[in-house]
């Protein structure tokens, strides 16, 4: 579904990525963690063409995002995202937060747009704030709303930039359960996170990444079971991000 | 004070010489306003969405044309479109045009900045999020980033308009009969009662200001800000 071969990238001089190779297979949950300023972020932007890469190649469902006559309007409307802040859009209503990119780039009828949303709201368990603006609702019921706002789009997989990071404690469990039971029902994820107990659970692979490089790229059993076996600076951040 | 001045020119004042003349007085004013008005918006919104979206060497003649702009005095301008372009393309310039053109020029210069700042003050993720879901460049600014922005510039599009209204008064150097224009004239025609004419003038002027300043505070109301997060 998305291969990485030698990716690079740079900010003028500053490598951000340097040689990336990886692959997500179809169905495949695969959670990136690093230290902050490690590429990871920049990483999953690639994929849908939100940062152009300079080096190397990238696929998506078989096109390169990086490519010359490549439509990234339509690319990115088959790759849905979250963000850290869940960048609902604050003048519209949750309904037509999760109707507007239906009718305007899928051009679904208004009718069939608002069936579909509607139905993910209630997957998301937020049926009843339909009318409410994003304002009122709160992070985490926020961020589940731009999780049906990207289902609605019928995405081939979706991205997460460390979508949990910005929440509450309390609200970051509702957050992962949703993506949980995504990942379960199998859709395919590229998720930037912090959460150790999400990636145990549900993810596939591992990747670790520091200094824009990926230093590992293994199954989460391997990842986390035995930690010997880690390079030193995973090991380090593993001890870090796993003390508390 | 004998204010009778005011009553007996009443007419004039309002609407200048028409039906048998040009239009003019407080109703040139106001067309010019309204003419003015309406092609700085359009004008500074265009510049400033050019001024977020442009880049390289386009940006910085964007810049250095705007800059020129917000540097001269619209008195300036008028005069320079008004007697040069005659004498130097042998091209005949209307004085009304001349006006509206020399007013929405330097008023949309003036305002695309303004139009920048607003776009520029919303988050970036705005503009990823709208991408992300595959929306073209013009429906990501027409659907998400103006709706959200255009409310944010409204205080710096009603200073402009509210200043645009009093510069329309700079019209009366080239002969355009506007309200100041044909006060001047009753003022010098009947000598006596300049400070009945003037109050008058001003008292029209802050209505047509005020009348704005109320419009825009009941369009305000009716699209309330919602904070971002």
């Amino acid at each position: 579904m998305i291969e990485f071969e030698n990716v690079s990238k740079h900010y003028g001089t500053f490598k951000v990525l340097d040689g990336c190779t990886t692959r997500v297979a179809k169905g495949e949950v695969v959670v990136v963690c690093g230290p902050s300023g490690s590429g990871k972020s920049t990483l999953i932007k690639l994929v849908n063409g939100l940062e152009p890469y300079d080096g190397g190649r990238l696929t998506v469902a078989g096109i390169d995002p990086g490519a010359r006559g490549t439509d990234l309007p339509a690319l990115r409307a088959r790759v849905g995202m979250l963000f850290q802040h869940f960048e609902l859009f604050p003048h519209l209503s949750v309904l037509a937060n999760l109707t507007l990119a239906q009718e305007k780039v899928l051009k679904r009828s208004a009718v069939d747009a608002r069936q579909r949303a509607l139905a993910l709201l209630d997957r998301v368990g937020l049926a009843a704030h339909a009318h409410k603006y994003p304002a009122q609702l709160s992070g985490g019921q926020q961020q589940r709303v731009a999780i049906a706002r990207a289902l609605t789009l019928d995405p081939l997989c979706m991205l997460f930039d460390e979508p949990t990071s910005a929440l509450d404690p309390e609200m970051v469990q509702e957050v992962l359960d949703v993506m949980v039971e995504l990942a379960r029902d199998g859709m395919t994820m590229l998720c930037v996170t912090h959460e150790m107990g999400f990636a145990r659970k549900v993810a596939d692979r591992i990747l670790f990444m520091d200094q824009g490089q990926i230093l590992e790229d293994c199954s989460a059993e391997a990842f986390f079971g035995d930690l010997g076996q880690r390079s030193p600076r995973a090991q380090a951040f593993l001890s870090r991000i796993l003390a508390h | 004070m004998d204010f009778s001045v005011i009553i007996d020119n009443l007419g004039y004042f309002t609407w200048g010489a028409y039906p048998d003349g040009p239009l003019g007085g407080a109703a040139l004013t106001l067309l010019l306003s309204l003419l003015s008005g309406v092609a700085a918006g359009v004008l500074g919104l265009a510049w400033g969405i050019a001024l977020v979206v442009s880049r390289g060497w386009l940006r910085w003649v964007l810049v250095g044309v705007l800059g020129f702009l917000r540097a001269i005095p619209v008195l300036m301008l008028m005069f320079w479109a008004y007697f040069l372009l005659p004498i130097l393309f042998h091209v005949d310039v209307p004085a009304l045009a001349t006006v509206v053109c020399a007013l929405s020029l330097i008023g949309g210069a003036y305002l695309a900045h303004g139009v920048a700042a607003g776009i520029g003050s919303l988050p970036a993720g705005q503009w990823a999020a709208a991408k992300a879901l595959g929306l073209r460049p013009g429906q990501v600014l027409r659907l998400v980033i103006l709706p959200q922005a255009l409310p944010i510039m409204l205080p710096s599009f009603l200073n402009q308009w509210v200043s645009l209204i009093k510069d329309t008064s700079l019209a009366y150097v080239i002969g355009v009969g506007e309200l100041s224009y044909v006060a001047t004239q009753v003022s010098n025609r009947v000598m006596v009662h300049p400070v009945q004419i003037f109050l008058f003038v001003a008292l029209v002027y802050f209505l047509f200001c005020s009348a704005l300043q109320w419009l825009a505070h009941r369009l305000a109301r009716r699209v309330p800000s919602r904070s971002h997060r």
